[in-house]
């Protein structure tokens, strides 16, 4: 192993190598968590001959991680104060100290509410419960098992225990819990089952009885959505909803294709639950915790796989969600050192993060070099990681991005509920919905002309190149100081770089064809292009 | 004579103000049209429209019925105007439509599932995690698109849904989705439009440099998209959405009350007109969705008080617009969803999913008409003995027959693989002719 390392670090020209020079042995055991990350990545290198980008330089690297990280980008204050920071190890403690804001646990709240819930409005599920849930969740970076097992067990009013949430929207539809089932096992498990609820799916590993044993352990839930009188019309009206312990017991009866009624007991890996127990949800909470064969449980490979893909681009299957023998990892021990690492730190969330951001294929340049153009997954390729893969933002991410590179000497005074609002309503253009019994959603949000559109024409980006008093821009261009300055900080503010010297001259053609009564106007324009860019929209 | 741009300026005034802007070359990449002849509409040309049935609609319950089977259901069959066609009892102005018509009544299609029923039915391929096939719709605009030259809106609009992704054809081809209202969303002020030119060329200025960073395509997508949202929002055919505005130089007027009517006062109704409206302009592919079909219970009264009166009425409305305006031989009709529905009826009086033997409807277009393809068995559960069974990419071979898209039109994937158009389905003999 050592021999395959020291060949490695020759192959290298010019890219970093954050290997350790010599690891203690060479044994892999020994090797630290982000270490054999390094260690695992370059090896499939080596074996699809193919090298490595260089390193990002730290102004593409700070914006990438306050994006991923943060779930924004990084101010002109931040920006400037990291440029001219040279303590050694800064990218790591950067790193650290952004785990620690409260922009990170804003960004998974975001992430995870969608996830469980929808972006859309739904009848009879609290948003904001949902939020408050997660919220609690990532600022005081519980255990990923902890979470799982509350969304998974949770009863109670909407807005007091806000994980009820999850189960509320996902039994909108009087479904025997068929969505729930799915989703679940999509969302916390990494397996598509959807499929088995009607047969046995020819490539998966589910069986349709399992997926009736898995729904069985649902079939205690039952939903109860209040109403009350509106005193002013006299007229019922919706008042929260919850969820309560149900009684059922027995078997799931379900059809296969020939017709042939069969049963399904509650079981999951061949773990039976007595069928007369009277929370099944509560064991299902605990077996989903539990190693299976020395195996580690299948929640941490889901997640870490999720975490991958966040930071990447990619996780280790395509899609992230399907998981199992059907779909092989592009780097298998990668994924299974890193799941059991995280369940050997108890579900760190944090520590995950913090492994995978401080890795060396994380802090590479997005920018392909032809000896390492054939690592293209949006070709279809097998993701090798070695550089960056562009993404684009998320609708939130572009949301809080333009709050931040416009206003953001005024931005954090409005309560976290309020802004959340803002943005939620904002959020509603960009819906459409699927209206079938999956609840499925997508969004216009998706580079195409609505986005477009809301880029080059909404009130947002009004606002955004406004030169009113107290404006960002306003702001800028009353400062002492000259116009190549000014210029410079439009950059830093909308794409956390300075420009380049042939884009300044090429600019400073564009500004004189304004001419002197036209220069305020000059720099409206270029600020409209700047957030217009393919480079403030795109994550590289 | 003034010559008038779309931005409402006088052509004259706007070059210069493009002008002063110093990089007149660049601005004028994204305003393709301005500088192309943007002279009347060829009338008569091929389009689709296709009606996606999201949910999955029960056929067994429309257009093939089974009034001898225990699967059967409460509704009877009627005769329509083709000959030895039956349909429900509760399509009956859709039944006097028929003649223009036809079923494909033996799709057997495997995928029982929403999203990859949607993308199966799509894109004639089942989903594959390595690459994104291009929707029908995408191949269309991608087809089309450098013909239409005097097309400034996008060749792929999805009216009230989203019917997938453009893929490996790249995004300037992706679908364009509207609500059934038409209203488009952040329409420029007047001040935005008037400040475009110059803030074009700033943008070109600043996002060449990214483009050409090795960055793959999503930097390159962002520019093709942006020329598209550009051409859309300073375009006089934009008119073409907004079923209450008149555009005599493009031939359209405000829609009366009786052509309103004639295709329904609903969304679905709203979104066939529009779609009209837009093929007329030049779009040669409009998707309207209608959902609400995702009938697991109480099938047969959210038919017969909600979904099919709705149907029956716009279907109805569109086949006669359009062969009222001489287009019908040129647009091509589709009906289709994710999937049929299971002939037995679940405890609940609902349908699941069922994809092994249900039916789909095509019309117009040129083709031969008034015909019921195949057939299914006396339960409605498997394909008749003898018939021949169909797959999507069968409904789109014949679809692209009817607009003349060469069958041996191959796209390369981003990988370099060549992908047959429509993964070789072949077009129905009998509706070819």
């Amino acid at each position: 192993m050592l021999r395959q390392l020291l060949t490695v670090s020759l192959i290298f020209t010019g890219g970093p190598c954050l290997i350790p020079a010599s690891p203690a042995s060479g044994a892999e055991s020994e090797l630290s968590t982000t270490e054999f990350i390094d260690q695992q990545i370059t090896q499939a290198w080596v074996d699809n001959n193919v090298r490595p980008s260089t390193s990002a330089d730290e102004e593409e690297w700070v914006r990438r991680v306050y994006l991923d990280i943060a779930g924004r980008i990084p101010s002109l204050q931040e920006t400037t104060a990291w440029l001219d920071d040279d303590t050694s190890r800064r990218r790591t403690i950067l790193i650290d100290s952004l785990l620690e804001t409260t922009d990170y646990v804003r960004n998974f709240t975001t992430i995870w509410t969608n996830e469980c819930i929808g972006r859309g409005i739904s009848r009879r599920v609290s948003r904001s419960g949902m939020e408050k849930f997660f919220r609690d969740v990532f600022a005081k970076n519980r255990p990923w098992n902890d979470v799982v097992r509350d969304l998974i067990t949770a009863e109670g009013h909407f807005e007091e225990n806000g994980a009820v949430n999850y189960i509320l929207a996902q039994t909108q539809m009087n479904d025997d819990a068929v969505q729930l089932t799915a989703r679940t096992t999509r969302l916390f498990l990494g397996q598509q089952v959807q499929c088995t609820q009607c047969h046995n799916h020819p490539f998966n590993d589910w069986k349709q009885s399992q997926f009736w044993q898995f729904n069985s352990f649902f079939r205690q839930v039952r939903r109860i959505d209040r109403r009350r009188q509106d005193p002013s019309s006299g007229r019922p009206v919706d008042d929260y909803s919850e969820i309560v312990l149900g009684p059922f017991n027995g078997p799931v009866y379900f059809e296969t294709r020939n017709g042939l009624m069969h049963v399904a007991f509650p079981e999951l890996q061949g773990r039976k639950v007595d069928p007369d127990d009277s929370d099944r949800r509560a064991k299902l909470g605990r077996m989903l915790v539990e190693p299976v064969d020395g195996e580690t449980p299948q929640i941490a490979r889901a997640f870490v796989n999720r975490m991958w893909a966040h930071f990447f681009g990619y996780g280790f299957t395509r899609p992230v969600d399907d998981m199992g023998p059907h779909n092989p990892a592009s780097h298998p021990d990668l994924l299974n050192r890193l799941s059991a690492d995280f369940v050997a730190a108890g579900y760190d969330v944090k520590e995950l993060i913090r492994w995978i951001a401080r890795s060396q294929a994380y802090s590479l340049t997005s920018r392909m070099e032809e000896y390492n153009e054939i690592d293209n997954p949006s070709a279809g390729e097998m993701p090798l990681f070695s550089h960056a893969y562009v993404k684009s933002m998320q609708a939130e991410q572009l949301y809080d991005s333009l709050i931040v590179a416009t206003n953001a000497h005024q931005s954090g005074n409005d309560p976290w509920d309020t802004q959340e609002q803002q943005r939620q309503r904002w959020m509603q253009q960009f819906i459409v919905a699927f209206d079938n019994d999956e609840n499925d959603e997508t969004t216009t949000f998706n580079g195409t002309i609505p986005q477009a559109l809301m880029l080059m024409n909404s009130e947002l980006t009004d606002k955004a190149v406004s030169v009113e008093a107290g404006s960002f821009l306003h702001q800028v261009l009353s400062q002492s100081g000259s116009d190549r300055k000014k210029l410079q900080q439009l950059y830093l503010a909308a794409l956390s770089r300075r420009p380049t010297r042939n884009e300044i001259s090429r600019l400073q053609r564009q500004f004189q064809s304004y001419g002197r009564d036209g220069r305020v106007a000059a720099f409206q324009d270029l600020f409209w292009a700047l957030l217009n860019s393919n480079e403030f929209i795109l994550v590289h | 004579m003034p010559v008038w741009n779309n931005y409402g300026m006088k052509r004259r005034h706007f070059m210069q103000h493009v002008a002063t802007a110093a990089s007149t070359i660049p601005a004028l990449n994204f305003l393709s049209h301005v500088t192309a002849n943007a002279g009347t509409v060829r009338a008569n040309q091929k389009a689709c429209i296709l009606m996606w049935m999201g949910g999955g609609p029960p056929s067994i319950d429309i257009f093939d019925l089974k009034p001898d089977s225990k699967n059967g259901g409460e509704f009877k069959p009627i005769d329509t105007a083709a000959r030895d066609v039956q349909i429900s009892e509760h399509m009956p102005e859709t039944a006097k439509v028929f003649n223009d018509l036809s079923l494909v009544r033996s799709m057997s299609t495997r995928e029982a599932d929403h999203s990859r029923g949607r993308y199966y039915m799509h894109t004639s391929f089942v989903p594959n995690p390595t690459v994104t096939h291009p929707t029908f719709g995408s191949v269309v605009s991608h087809e089309f698109s450098g013909q239409r030259k005097s097309l400034e809106i996008p060749a792929f609009v999805s009216i009230s849904g989203a019917s997938g992704d453009a893929g490996f054809l790249g995004m300037a081809h992706a679908p364009f989705v509207v609500d059934s209202s038409g209203r488009i969303r952040n329409e420029p002020s007047e001040d935005n439009k008037r400040r475009l030119p110059g803030r074009l060329s700033m943008l070109e200025e600043v996002e060449s440099g990214f483009i050409r960073s090795g960055r793959g395509d999503l930097p390159k997508d962002h520019l093709s998209v942006y020329r598209n949202a550009v051409n859309l929002m300073t375009s006089r055919q934009m008119a073409a959405f907004n079923s209450a505005a008149a555009a005599p130089s493009l031939g359209l007027e405000e829609e009366s009350s009786q052509t309103r009517e004639l295709y329904g006062q609903n969304s679905f109704g709203r979104g066939l007109l529009m779609a009209r409206r837009l093929v007329e302009v030049g779009v040669p592919f409009v998707e309207v969705n209608m959902g609400g079909w995702d009938l697991h219970q109480n099938v047969f009264q959210t038919l017969r008080d909600q979904r099919l009166p709705q149907l029956d009425r716009g279907i109805s409305g569109l086949v006669q617009d359009l062969k009222q305006r001489s287009m019908l031989d040129d647009v091509v009709l589709v009906w289709m969803g994710e999937f049929g529905r299971t002939p037995r009826i679940n405890q609940n009086v609902g349908r699941d999913h069922w994809a092994a033997s249900w039916t789909t409807m095509i019309g117009g277009g040129g083709l031969k008409n008034g015909q019921a393809i195949g057939a299914t068995d006396p339960d409605g559960i498997r394909i008749a003995d003898g018939s021949k069974s169909y797959l999507p990419g069968d409904i789109w071979a014949t679809v692209a027959f009817a607009l003349g898209i060469p069958r041996t039109t191959v796209h390369t994937s981003k990988r370099g693989r060549p992908m047959k158009l429509v993964n070789g389905g072949m077009p129905i003999k009998q509706l070819t002719g």
